[in-house]
């Protein structure tokens, strides 16, 4: 399957500001790319752009090999804003019945339930948007995504407005699309989220990927903490390969070893390095 | 664009505004009818022996439909105006259009069928207010207008052209401001109508001619002025002339080319807001 999305040189410019500077970013078919950034950056930007909500000031941006906000693009994707609504006099079943008509799917109330299910609002098909909370009407957000079962996701800032549960039925949900096969570019400023699911990370910055590859990669080891008789005794420019000999030298040198530890440096601390705050 | 058309539809009914609107009109219509009867009987005994030419009922009924036909164009372009002012900044700034532009039904069928729902409730709204004081004129005074059905669809075509405008300003402004602006525009061409009635009583070609100039600018005025025209169209005599010392002195023969021309300028307006709401960023 081709690429789902493949971003070359995009730009952005709002009069004097400069929200993309030319990025470069493609989702394969089946991944789960998160994108990070500090606020500002033009994550949202990109996101928009791919939507065809925004257009770009030069480059290109195309969605499952149709240029994005074509009307073949808009079939390959579902999209869940960083800033939406429903109406609120509509219920739940009757905001996904709405999204069904408009993307052509003919799922049917099967759908319905079953999108209502995934995102654990079964039971409130009836509920009207009005009275459902910030985090309900967010997953529905997700299910109104999810109609029609698009192969490309772009979801802005999915969780924002969930609470530590709700995260983890996203997480949960998106662990899922990926087995499915569904590709799904996720904006979000929960570097920890990303960290857990993400298969590769592109970090944003002014407009700019400052850096970009799987959260292992983007994770800098910070040497080897060997727990002896004595203590625990740091080797900070020790790799996972030195592992080995640092324990039979201690061992030789009459040490007791009880524990070892890879010292690296979580998502955090690696964004941190590369942004400029 | 079915599903958005009934979306705009059962949005534009459930609006607060919808219920005021029509609590107000069930008001307007009451007091139309005690109106219209105590005209009715008024003027039966204002017209006396020796004014036989002149026909009383044509001339209550005439002047009080008349009337009435002002406040229906005037509750429809408000009610047409609060229904299409927020369809696109407003919508995008709420966070309700984004989801639904991305779907593969487009930006411009999107609009359309936003227009088509909010447009058609305001035009079937004052088709049923016009035709419900047509009745009651009949009821109170058994006086019909010469033509019944062509002023009431004038009057619907002349919001519909304000839903329009109100429509293309939805995607530049944001609803406050288009709101104010339309309903702005709405009372210029009104007043340009009313400039013309005056030229013409005190034979200022100036303002006659600035009147025909806003028709072109404005043809709601036009459909709205030709609409009036139409109920008396069959009148003459005396009775013609002492009409056109009330409101009907404001109502005019558009004429086949501004009529057109209203057509023209509807899609020319629609066209205008779909260009500019497809290079829209959102």
């Amino acid at each position: 399957m081709a690429v789902l999305l493949a971003v070359e040189g995009l730009e952005k410019r709002y009069g004097r500001v400069q929200a993309l500077a030319g990025v470069d970013l493609t989702v394969e078919p089946g991944r789960l790319v998160g994108l990070l950034g500090p606020n500002g950056a033009g994550k949202s930007t990109l996101v928009k752009i791919a939507c065809g909500l925004v257009r770009p000031s030069a480059g290109s941006a195309r969605v499952a090999g149709h240029p994005a906000g074509s009307a073949a693009a808009r079939r390959s994707f579902g999209y869940l804003a960083e800033l939406f609504r429903f109406p609120a006099w509509m219920s739940a079943d009757e905001v996904l019945g709405l999204h069904q008509q408009l993307a052509g799917s003919r799922g049917a109330a099967p759908e319905r339930a079953e999108l209502l299910a995934l995102v654990g609002l079964a039971e409130h098909g009836g509920t009207r948007v009005s009275a459902m909370s910030k985090g309900m009407q967010q997953r529905l957000g997700l299910a109104q995504a999810l109609v029609g079962s698009p192969p490309l996701l772009l979801l802005d800032e999915p969780t924002s407005a969930l609470d530590p549960s709700g995260r983890r039925v996203v997480r949960e949900l998106l662990e899922r699309l990926r087995e499915r096969g569904t590709s799904v570019l996720l904006n979000s400023h929960l570097l920890s989220e990303v960290e857990l699911v993400c298969d590769h990370v592109v970090i944003v910055d002014h407009g700019r990927v400052v850096a970009a590859g799987a959260p292992d990669e983007l994770r800098r080891q910070g040497g080897v903490e060997i727990e002896t008789g004595d203590g625990v005794r740091a080797f900070p420019d020790a790799h996972r390969e030195d592992v080995p000999r640092l324990v039979r030298e201690l061992v030789a040198a009459g040490e007791d070893v009880f524990d070892v530890r890879v010292v690296t440096s979580t998502l955090e601390e690696a964004y941190l390095e590369v942004v400029d705050e | 664009m079915v599903a958005i058309v009934l979306y705009g539809l059962r949005e534009s009914l459930r609006r607060k505004m919808f219920a005021v609107v029509l609590a107000l009109t069930v008001l307007f219509l009451a007091l139309y009818a005690w109106g219209t009867h105590a005209a009715f009987k008024d003027t039966r005994s204002f017209v006396g022996p020796g004014q036989g030419q002149l026909d009383s009922n044509v001339l209550a009924g005439a002047i009080v439909l008349g009337l009435a036909m002002f406040a229906i164009v005037f509750l429809g372009a408000v009610l047409s105006v609060f229904l299409t002012l927020n369809v696109v900044r407003g919508d995008a700034e709420a966070g309700l259009l984004q989801p639904l532009v991305v779907r593969p039904i487009g930006r411009a069928q999107l609009l359309l069928a936003r227009f088509a729902g909010a447009a058609g409730v305001s035009a079937l709204y004052v088709l049923v207010v016009y035709f419900a004081a047509v009745l009651i004129t009949r009821w109170a005074g058994g006086w019909t207008p010469d033509h019944v059905v062509s002023p009431g669809i004038e009057l619907a075509a002349a919001i519909v052209v304000v839903s329009a405008i109100a429509l293309a300003g939805s995607v530049f402004f944001a609803p406050i401001a288009n709101g104010i602006g339309t309903l702005m525009v709405f009372g210029a061409g009104l007043i340009a109508g009313l400039l013309g009635e005056i030229g013409h009583a005190i034979h200022s070609a100036k303002l006659q001619h600035i009147a025909r100039l806003a028709w072109w600018v404005f043809p709601f005025d036009a459909l709205y002025e030709d609409a009036l025209h139409r109920l008396t169209s069959g009148t003459t005599g005396f009775a013609e002339f002492v009409l056109t010392l009330g409101p009907f002195g404001g109502s005019h023969h558009a004429g086949a080319p501004l009529l057109a021309w209203s057509a023209a300028y509807l899609a020319l307006v629609c066209g205008a807001a779909l260009v500019a709401f497809s290079r829209r960023d959102l």
